[in-house]
């Protein structure tokens, strides 16, 4: 009992209450913007994901993106970096993908796919491979110039879609092919419901091995064991004759694959998605900050947290019917996410106040025992 | 009425009490010592004093008063003030910022550094603790990184002035200085704890000793009155050899070779002027000198730290001056390195993870690329019990949480289990126990039995004239004397580390060879 709640127990728990205390919160905004109907919104936003099994696969597919670059960034952390560029990462990586899947008819689709989403993974690890360099032979901080490889990665893409697969029709990249889709593996009719197919595929598998992997190359391989010696002290770990340099790249490479990945994916889904050529960097790369931070940075933990803070959006969307503004809503749920962050606080307090109970349960055992 | 009391105090971590039942009187104006092997629970007891631990039973009395200490800041308040085993400073900040860090005068918002100046200028002169007001803290030494924290406690008028192993990273000239500036505080009524593991420093400075084992008070006695034997066997509770049984040493082939090695510095001065010099098999070659004079350039450039501007390093034959630090692991380099904390340790990696630090990439501990747990675990194991590491969760307890001479203990045994062919130790028995500085010595002494050549750098005159078979002292970046232990006084060595007397560079070098 005392083992469990140090260990694994404590940091779901302390997840779980900032989720709780976020919602009070949240609650609280919606309350002011409008009294009546803030228990029937909040009571939504809680049920709404599970209320069908159309409306959970909703849930899983928007979660997809952002587990993808929570553990971009989770690996990252992990390694003492902080990645802040999953967004242009993504972008590059979303493009690419769908760049390839448009031109290279000369391959057959399936085939087309997996070069598409090789192709992603690889242009996201090059893009994180440009901060990784800086840092690396520079000195330059990595969120610097991640912050500066989102803006140069979104306009570059921008560039690059009006002048290859633009569609004048839609201001957009051309609608990709539907036999180009990402496998559905039968997930459409799972979560179906009478009016409409579920846009859910094969893209959530791949999140939740991408998060067994990551966890086996931190915990398992001795290439995590570097990289991580690397980011908890780069002195100690030049002493052991590890190459730092080739780690804080590899790192960043394996990070940015990861979002481009997830970016790749995304575009890929039969729910027809285009990419836009609007001068706005790609969200899915920040709410992989939040999803990592609430995930505490581990695997597991963010895909957890990847489908929650999913869940909540799905919720908050569907909230609009009560006459909720949106921005009202994205004020209350981003109070809920930005609430996580505390998680670690929160984590501290709570194991005190735990082993402080655990102490006077044990104490008056022993009392007990000695009467 | 004691200043503090503690009574009953019990602290514990997981899988083990720390301090156990511990009751501790300190008289006002009295210099107190504690002494305790490593792990025994010195500095958790002065952290639950200086309020970074709440004990889960006991109480504690200032001036006779029950107080609750709630954090530094409360103990601040109450006057109690602590430099700790491993300083607390801010890297990028100068002196002076760090002195008044968290208690700024301003007016208006506005930090008044004058005021606070002209304070710290006063202090540092009247108990001559010299200090560079403007430097950076990561730009100075040590010693001086010491002095800042005690003008810290100064500068917040502490009466009770607790120092964690302050002796430990000081030069014996340092030591001299702090013992009296110690002193003069305790004349003008502070109140001194001072945990130490040199009993000579105790004898020196303390009125009173307070000895732990294990976590439980043995007793407090009046120093004056006891013998250094009978501290020691008091806090291991056994009797302990002081001295050490030393064979003449059986000299084989050369294992390494340093050859005319220059390295520049920033400025127009050499950091290493022409150093030449050998090591053979079955020689334990110590590098005396004052800190600061080129040993540990002359380390960082042997193990490929940091590069050399000119001159050659070998390994038996092998010229390394430019191969990279595995492949001097490779060719049989070990290195116990000075800075443990910085170089030695990923302090929040497990102890089995640090046991391995140099040898995770090779066989059993690694297949295919995947690290073998159970191997790990098991090396790790036979690691501390041999030994003697102690801590909480033994091989999974995280080494952050370990007292500093256990940690210590985990790098000299990772490095000195690889028997290696030239074992590199700077200051290995740096924040060790009486105790384990015998077996540390004996280790080495095995070592150099079993035909391995070892390069000690000390700052330790008496571990240097004990254990070494030849002496090299270090001055300005530059070998001044060559000389053997057994025929030399400590004075003359103390003038050649002052610089006061040289031998003829050349000469010193014909003279290595000869040996
Ligand atoms: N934060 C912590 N978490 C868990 N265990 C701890 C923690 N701090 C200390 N310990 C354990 O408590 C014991 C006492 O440690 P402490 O640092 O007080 O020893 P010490 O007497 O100062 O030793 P040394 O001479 O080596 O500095 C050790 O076994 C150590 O591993
Ligand atoms: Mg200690």
């Amino acid at each position: 009992m005392n083992k469990f709640l140090k260990g694994n127990g404590l940091s779901i728990l302390s997840s779980v209450s900032v989720v709780f205390a976020g919602m009070l919160l949240g609650f609280i905004v919606l309350f002011i913007s409008n009294a009546a109907q803030a228990p029937a919104a909040i009571a939504t936003i809680l049920t709404f994901g599970f209320s069908s099994l159309r409306n959970f696969g909703d849930v899983l597919y928007f979660a997809t993106p952002i587990i993808m670059t929570g553990l971009s960034v989770g690996f990252a952390y992990k390694t003492g970096l902080f990645n802040i560029g999953a967004s242009g990462q993504f972008t590059f990586g979303a493009f690419v993908a769908i760049y390839i899947v448009i031109n290279f008819d000369f391959l057959n689709p399936s085939l087309r796919i997996f070069v598409a989403l090789l192709a992603a993974t690889l242009a996201g690890a090059i893009w994180a491979a440009i901060p990784g360099l800086l840092k690396a032979y520079r000195n330059v901080h990595e969120v610097i110039s991640c912050i500066m490889t989102n803006y140069i990665g979104m306009l570059l893409v921008n560039y690059l879609i009006l002048n290859t697969i633009f569609d004048p029709m839609r201001a957009s990249s051309q609608r990709i092919p539907t036999s180009t889709h990402m496998p559905m593996w039968g997930l459409d009719y799972i979560f179906a419901d009478a009016t409409r197919a579920s846009p859910l595929n094969a893209s959530i598998f791949v999140a939740v091995f991408s998060a067994l992997l990551m966890y086996v190359i931190l915990e398992r391989t001795t290439f995590g064991y570097e990289l991580k010696a690397c980011g908890l002290n780069k002195d100690a770990a030049k002493y052991a004759g590890i190459n730092e340099n080739r780690s804080i790249i590899f790192s960043m490479m394996i990070s940015g694959a990861l979002a481009g990945l997830g970016g790749g994916m995304h575009f890929l889904s039969a729910a027809g998605r285009t990419m836009s050529v609007a001068d706005v960097l790609a969200n899915e790369g920040f709410m992989g900050i939040s999803v990592s931070l609430l995930g505490l940075n581990h695997p597991i933990g963010i895909i957890f947290s990847g489908v929650l803070i999913a869940y909540l959006q799905r919720g908050g969307f569907n909230i609009q019917p009560l006459g909720f503004a949106q921005e009202i809503i994205e004020i209350a749920i981003a109070v809920i996410i930005y609430f996580c962050a505390f998680v670690l606080l929160v984590r501290t307090q709570l194991g005190n106040i735990i082993a402080k109970i655990y102490r006077t349960i044990s104490k008056s055992e022993v009392k007990k025992n000695a009467t | 009425m004691y200043v503090i009391e503690m009574k009953n105090i019990t602290k514990r971590f997981s899988g083990i009490v720390a301090n156990d039942d511990v009751s501790l009187g300190l008289n006002k104006g009295e210099i107190h010592a504690l002494l305790g092997e490593n792990g025994a629970g010195k500095s958790t007891l002065m952290s639950i004093l200086f309020g970074l631990y709440k004990a889960e039973e006991g109480s504690i009395f200032k001036d006779g008063k029950s107080v609750v200490i709630a954090g530094p800041g409360h103990a601040t308040a109450l006057g109690i003030g602590m430099v700790h085993q491993h300083f607390k400073l801010v890297h990028n900040f100068t002196v002076l910022e760090n002195i008044v860090l968290g208690v700024e005068t301003t007016k208006h918002g506005v930090l008044q550094m004058k005021t606070a100046r002209q304070k710290v200028t006063e202090l540092s002169q009247k108990y001559a603790l010299e200090v560079d007001l403007d430097k950076e803290i990561r730009h100075i030494t040590v010693g001086m990184q010491q002095r800042v924290e005690i003008l810290k406690m100064l500068y917040r008028n502490n009466e009770i002035l607790i120092f964690d192993e302050p002796t430990a990273v000081l030069t014996p000239q340092e030591i001299d200085a702090l013992i009296k500036t110690m002193r003069n505080m305790a004349a003008e009524g502070k109140s001194i704890l001072f945990i130490t593991h040199k009993l000579d420093e105790i004898k020196q400075a303390a009125d009173r000793c307070s000895v732990l084992r294990k976590g439980k008070m043995i007793g407090t006695v009046d120093v004056a009155a006891t013998s250094k034997e009978e501290l020691s066997e008091m806090m291991v509770g056994r009797k302990l050899s002081l001295t050490l049984e030393k064979q003449p040493s059986k000299l084989g082939e050369t294992i390494l070779q340093v050859k005319n090695l220059t390295q520049k510095g920033d400025g127009e001065k050499n950091k290493l002027t022409n150093i030449s010099f050998e090591v053979k098999a079955g020689e334990i070659l110590c590098i005396a000198g004052i800190e600061g004079n080129g040993q540990t350039d002359l380390v960082n450039a042997i193990t490929g730290l940091s590069a050399v501007t000119s001159g050659e390093i070998f390994i038996s034959d092998t010229n390394i001056t430019t191969a990279k630090i595995r492949k001097r692991g490779e060719h049989g380099m070990a290195h116990i390195p000075e800075d443990r904390h910085k170089h030695g340790l990923i302090l929040d990696y497990n102890l089995a993870y640090n046991a391995i630090l140099q040898d995770y990439h090779k066989q059993p501990f690694q297949k295919l690329g995947f690290l073998q747990k159970s191997k790990i675990k098991q090396y790790a194991q036979k690691l501390v019990d041999n030994f003697d590491i102690r801590s909480g969760d033994g091989i999974d307890s995280v080494v952050r949480s370990m007292s500093g001479g256990n940690q210590q203990k985990i790098i000299l045994a990772r490095e000195t289990s690889a028997s290696p062919k030239l074992l590199i130790a700077v200051q290995p028995t740096r924040g060790l126990d009486v105790g384990a500085i015998e077996y540390i010595h004996k280790q080495l002494l095995a070592q150099r039995d079993a035909g391995k050549a070892i390069l000690l750098v000390s700052l330790e005159l008496e571990e240097v004239m004990n254990i070494s078979d030849r002496v090299l002292v270090m001055y300005e970046g530059e070998i001044v004397a060559n000389v053997n232990p057994q025929k030399i006084t400590f004075k003359e060595l103390g003038l050649y580390m002052s610089g006061a007397k040289r031998e003829n560079p050349s000469k010193s070098v014909e003279k290595a060879v000869a040996v």
